[in-house]
């Protein structure tokens, strides 16, 4: 009753009926009607026993071949589908990522930040620590000795109006104070190396400081200060000015440079105020730098002898550098914050653009 | 101190470059913090007489002045009232420029054109007169149209602000500058003689100059007695009579006026002159006003009063703060004892120089610098005698300066003026030169340099110093330091302070410059480690870090729970900040109001810094208070309450590895119930540190007060207090392993077998923790435990019992095996048993 032709009808019809399929669903539906049991092709192997052996071998071939031309279709197919009913879920499953609800419980993930100084402290400490630097810390209650006096600013030294202080009630009149720089850290870790025999020191002291000024755009009457203490052997001032120079690069950037000119402190000898490149102009001159290019960052110079001798250092066997600037100042020199003040205010709508 | 580079110009021959001397006055630590062009700006102002001044209809301020400036009569509105028809002033026609960029152009003021400006002295930069116009009459030769710079005689001169150190008081004068400045440019330096000085600045203007003393004896015409040298260690006294009170010459007045001063008359503008040009303050009195007629220096008497030249009444005598002040003040008096002044300080108005004066008593002395220092700081009088003295003036410029005085008074002070021979001088125990050693290698150790003996002579040589360099280039330098540098110590100081001084006049910028490297590694604690992870915790908690105020009211430490008498500052800059915070809450309470006031405070803000607190037992050493770093966090953001904070200390505790802590929750109630919420925050604790020691409290978590809340004005729309997370960190007991426990070191290794799960839901009281119910399971299930968590809290009308019920799952686990059912249930009834023993739990 049947030759190639009708194997031929049969894969025909196999291969219309496999492109309706509209889904994974139909398909398999599909799939039994033109290669399960009951298909044609199924049927039209299980007559071939009937057939003499040389019709039934090539009927057989016609068979197999055009089975497996239905598989293939099926298969092709089936990944179509597949594919489109993916897509179709990706589709329905559409975000708009700009409906993004502020409040809603993803949103509490949202990072904070922290604050600017925060951040700015961190980075100084990460430069002084990657050129060699410990980082130590003091209290911000400090006796008159500590502050002032083992710093060579004895009680009736003049300088003491360079540094308008916070006394607070406790112990006699004006012996007990709020830290007006982070120098005394820099008393604690002499105090501390001599008695355990540990010098020498690399330190870098971070910490906040109190000064009785009015805040206006560029003083708030609690700062942070960064001071830096080197005590070793065969230190110079040759060592001070290249470490200024080393950390204002690796801070502000390569194209920013350090100069040292003289000052007065009491517990430094010789003295030197820093400046750096002004970051404003790059150093071409501008009104933030009074045309000069350079602007005032910190002091620095070599230990005094009398500090060494108010903490018990050896000055002939040791020389130390001490430096000291604002943390406050770098973020708002990096940042160019018009107002110091803005720091404290602690608006979000400013805390968050760091 | 404003210094005129003409005047600089007396002692040394700079060139005419104003901003190399400025970057080299920089580089010596005399910091340029302006530069003024002067007498420029005056090259259009022309003089004009004056032909009409009329009134304004409708204005009494103004006037019509109709001017002639050799060009047919410009009209002009001014305002000052000073000048008439005829007088000679300076007009500032359309299009002039004045100094300081004023440009002019013509106006109509109540219907009046003003075709230029009728100036002041002041607006021509040429005094400080700003009362009236600047009426020429009296200049020789001045004559309408011609340029009001030909006419004064105005040299174009350029002034440097500058910022002389508290410790150079050598160089807070003209010469001082102009010897640092030599110094370095390796020019010759010299005060000059008075009439080599007037016959360079004023020409062949200069008079005869001053006679030999003659006539009577100084010590015949007054007296002088010192009765403590310990406050005045040298006075001096010179005599002049018949002086003529008039005008300082011209050029003096101008060099006056540069600098920053007001001419006032020949006797007081020479005593500043040569104050300003050596650093010496002097002090004229009218001799026939002075009682005796003479001088007599005291220490006041304590509680003595006396009326000082600004008209002010000053209790003297007694101790201020500060300083180590003992009170001890310089009294001048005269013969008599009456007090005509605070020595070193300021004069008294009775022995003033007036017009009427003919006798002139000049005081040069020497005080003691810590004395004027603790005088002017208690009396808050800073002059420009007091801020010198108190610095040091040299003891041996007295002389000099004396002399300078009486050769410029005698300049314009008539042909009457006669110098009374002799002086009276009391001289006690002034400081001395000062010999101080310098080792080179000691020098060179210090700066990294490799100078010679004869280079750190060389160097300091033109600063005044004596430096003798004998032996060889390594060999030490002897070293006379000259009075007028007391801020160069005696050894071993001594050698640094000349360290200094040689790389100034050598150059800091021609210092040499290296790296240092040492072996030590630079590193952060574990501390600080340990705290920036807690911050970065809480920033990826969504909160922000703020930085509030140390300083509270009264009103808001005790609002904040905190326990009075507080740390008071003794000088607080306003009162609501007159004591030191206890606590982290009030401000960053106050930065959560500040966001809300903007309609921004849903916010989690978080802020570490210091609390303080009296001590409760002082300590042996250092001040008798106890500082505490505190991480205080509030959570107020959509949704948050206790749980947003309880979220975040676990999240805290994991990051910073803790292990053992416990959170107890009992009602806060007294003075922490007025800040924690009583039924909504627990205390943390970490176990003790050693075997039956007591827990380390590491700080509280939960909720604020909503009292506290409220009345921080932070309610919800409703009105209501909103509910505000709370967690409040003690750093020094938190990131310190040797308080907070931490997970031990050594890794504990992870089972290759499958774990198995029960889960067991008891019905609990209320009373009972769930935490201890879960503490308790963890007991009971024994080595295989693994973990246990809860999972599930119900409460509702189902339960059979009263309480709530808590669903744990817990999960074991052998190392070495597969569990058997059996050894899972074994567990599972150990720990129903307990719980339910323990608690009056009931297995649902
Ligand atoms: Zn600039």
């Amino acid at each position: 009753m049947s030759g190639p032709t009708d194997v031929a009808a049969c894969v025909e019809e196999a291969r219309r009926a496999i492109a309706a399929a509209g889904s994974t669903e139909e398909l398999r539906r599909v799939t039994a009607e033109v290669s399960g049991k009951r298909s044609p092709l199924a049927e039209m192997s299980r007559e071939l026993g009937a057939l003499e052996p040389e019709a039934r071998r090539q009927r057989g071939q016609h068979l197999q071949a055009a089975r497996a031309v239905v598989e293939g279709l099926l298969e092709e197919r089936a990944a179509a589908l597949r594919f489109e009913e993916r897509s179709r879920e990706l589709a329905a499953s559409r975000l708009d990522l700009t409906e993004f609800l502020p409040g809603s419980p993803a949103a509490r993930a949202a990072r904070g930040h922290l604050h600017l100084v925060s951040q700015t402290r961190d980075e100084l400490e990460d430069v002084f620590v990657g050129m060699g630097f410990e980082v130590a810390e003091g209290p911000e209650i400090e006796t008159d000795w500590y502050n002032f006096g083992a710093l060579n600013i004895p009680p009736a030294h003049p300088a003491r109006g360079m540094w308008d202080t916070f006394y607070l009630d406790l112990g006699e009149p004006e012996t007990t104070l709020l830290r007006t720089h982070t120098s005394p850290v820099q008393i604690h870790l002499m105090e501390r190396a001599v008695l355990d025999g540990a010098l020498p020191i690399h330190a870098v002291m971070p910490g906040r400081c109190y000064r009785r000024d009015t805040p206006d755009a560029r003083h708030l009457p609690v700062f942070h200060q960064v001071e830096g203490l080197v005590v070793d052997r065969g230190i110079t001032f040759a060592d001070l000015a290249g470490t200024i120079e080393v950390f204002t690069a690796a801070y502000f950037g390569p194209d920013i440079h350090a100069r040292l000119r003289p000052a007065y402190f009491p517990f430094t000898e010789p003295s030197a105020e820093f400046e750096i490149t002004c970051t404003l102009c790059r150093g071409t001159g501008c009104r933030t730098c009074s045309q000069t290019g350079w602007i005032e960052l910190g002091g620095c110079g070599m230990v005094d002898p009398a500090v060494f001798a108010a903490v018990g250092v050896d000055a002939e066997s040791w020389t130390g550098f001490a430096f000291g600037f604002g943390i406050d100042r770098c973020a708002q020199m990096r940042h160019q914050i018009a107002d110091l003040r803005a720091l404290v205010e602690n608006d979000i709508r400013f805390l968050r653009q760091f | 101190m404003r210094v005129p580079l003409s005047w600089l110009r007396d002692f040394a021959p700079f060139e005419d470059d104003a901003a190399a001397l400025a970057a080299t006055l920089d580089d010596l630590g005399l910091v340029v913090e302006g530069i003024e062009q002067v007498g420029e700006g005056l090259a259009d102002v022309v003089v004009a007489r004056v032909t009409t001044v009329a009134a304004i209809e409708g204005a009494d301020r103004i006037r019509r002045v109709v001017v002639d400036a050799g060009r047919g009569p410009v009209e002009v509105v001014c305002g000052a009232g000073n000048f008439g028809e005829g007088d000679l002033v300076p007009l500032a026609p359309v299009g002039a420029v004045l100094p300081g960029g004023f440009a002019i152009g013509r106006r109509k003021m109540k219907g009046v054109v003003s075709d230029g400006m009728l100036c002041s002295g002041r607006e021509l930069r040429l005094s400080e007169d700003h009362d009236g116009i600047l009426v020429l009459n009296d200049v020789a030769g001045a004559r309408p149209g011609q340029g009001l710079v030909e006419v004064l005689g105005i040299e174009p001169d350029v002034v440097f602000d500058l910022a002389v150190e508290a410790n150079r008081p050598d160089a807070w004068c003209m010469a001082g500058v102009a010897r640092d400045l030599a110094a370095r440019l390796g020019l010759p330096f010299a005060v000059p003689a008075t009439d080599a000085l007037v016959a360079a600045v004023a020409g062949a203007a200069t008079t005869g100059g001053l006679a030999p003393p003659t006539g009577p004896e100084a010590g015949l015409l007054a007296s002088v007695r010192v009765t403590d040298t310990e406050l005045c260690p040298r006075f001096t006294a010179r005599v002049l009579t018949g002086v003529t009170v008039t005008d300082s010459p011209a050029w003096l007045a101008r060099r006056l006026t540069l600098a920053g001063m007001r001419p006032i008359n020949n006797v007081v503008d020479a005593s500043n002159y040569v104050m300003l040009e050596l650093g010496q303050p002097t002090h004229p009195y009218d001799l026939d006003r002075l009682a005796g007629p003479g001088l007599l220096v005291r220490r006041a008497e304590p509680g003595e009063a006396v009326t000082t030249l600004d008209g002010v009444v000053r209790a003297l005598g007694r101790p201020g703060p500060g300083l180590d002040d003992t009170g001890q003040d310089c009294l001048i008096c005269d013969a008599e004892g009456t007090p005509v002044g605070i020595g070193g300080v300021m004069g008294g108005a009775s022995s003033e120089i007036g017009p009427a004066t003919t006798r002139v008593l000049l005081e040069a002395a020497y005080f003691v610098p810590m004395a004027i220092a603790r005088t002017a700081k208690r009396l808050h009088l800073r002059t420009e005698a007091s801020a010198r003295f108190e610095r040091g003036c040299d003891p041996e410029g007295i002389d000099r300066a004396a002399e300078r005085f009486c050769e410029l008074v005698a300049l314009t002070g008539g042909e009457h003026l006669t110098l009374a021979p002799g002086v009276l001088d009391v001289a006690a125990a002034v400081p001395r030169p000062l010999s101080v050693t310098v080792r080179p290698a000691r020098l060179n150790a210090l700066l990294g340099t490799a100078f010679t003996s004869g280079e750190i002579a060389g160097l300091l040589g033109p600063l005044g110093m004596t430096a003798t360099a004998t032996g060889g280039p390594d060999d030490p330098v002897a070293v006379v330091v000259p009075t007028f540098r007391p801020d160069i110590r005696p050894d071993p100081m001594g050698q640094a302070d000349l360290a200094e001084e040689v790389a100034r006049t050598y150059g800091y910028a021609r210092l040499p410059r290296r790296t240092p490297a040492w072996p030590q590694p630079g590193r952060l604690t574990p501390r600080q480690r340990a705290r920036r992870r807690a911050k970065e915790v809480l920033c990826g908690l969504g909160a922000t870090e703020a930085w509030t105020t140390a300083f509270l009211s009264e009103a808001d430490q005790l609002a904040a729970g905190a326990s009075p008498p507080f740390i008071e500052v003794t000088n607080p800059l306003v009162e609501a900040e007159r004591f030191l915070r206890s606590s982290l809450v009030p401000g960053l309470l106050g930065a959560l109001r500040y966001n809300a006031e903007r309609r921004q405070g849903d916010l989690r803000l978080f802020e570490v810094g210091a609390v303080f607190a009296r001590a409760e037992v002082p300590p042996a050493e250092g001040p008798p208070a106890e500082t505490t770093e505190r991480l205080g966090a509030a959570f107020a953001g959509p949704g948050d309450d206790a749980w947003s904070a309880v979220a975040a200390w676990r999240t805290v505790a994991e990051a910073l590895g803790l292990d053992g802590w416990v959170l107890e929750q009992g009602p806060h109630h007294g003075r922490a119930g007025r800040v924690l919420h009583p039924y909504r925050s627990g205390t943390l604790l970490a176990p003790p540190v050693r075997e039956g020691g007591a827990r380390v409290t590491l700080g509280v978590v939960g909720e604020l007060a909503p009292d506290l809340v409220e009345a921080a004005g932070l309610v919800a729309s409703d009105g209501r207090p909103r509910r505000i997370g709370w967690l409040d960190l003690d750093l020094d007991a938190l990131l310190d392993p040797a308080t907070a426990r931490r997970r031990p070191a050594e890794a504990a290794p992870v089972s290759r077998f499958p774990s198995s799960d029960i889960d067991l839901a008891f019905v609990v009281p209320e009373e009972v923790p769930a935490g201890a119910v879960e503490a308790t399971l963890a007991d009971a299930a024994g080595d295989l435990l693994e973990s246990v968590r809860l999972f599930d809290v119900y409460r509702g009308a189902q339960l059979a019992e009263p309480g709530r019920s808590l669903a744990y799952r817990l999960r074991f686990v052998a190392h070495d095996r597969t569990l058997t059912d059996d050894e899972v249930g074994e567990a599972r009834r150990a720990c129903i048993a307990a719980v339910e023993a323990r608690h009056r739990a009931v297995l649902r």
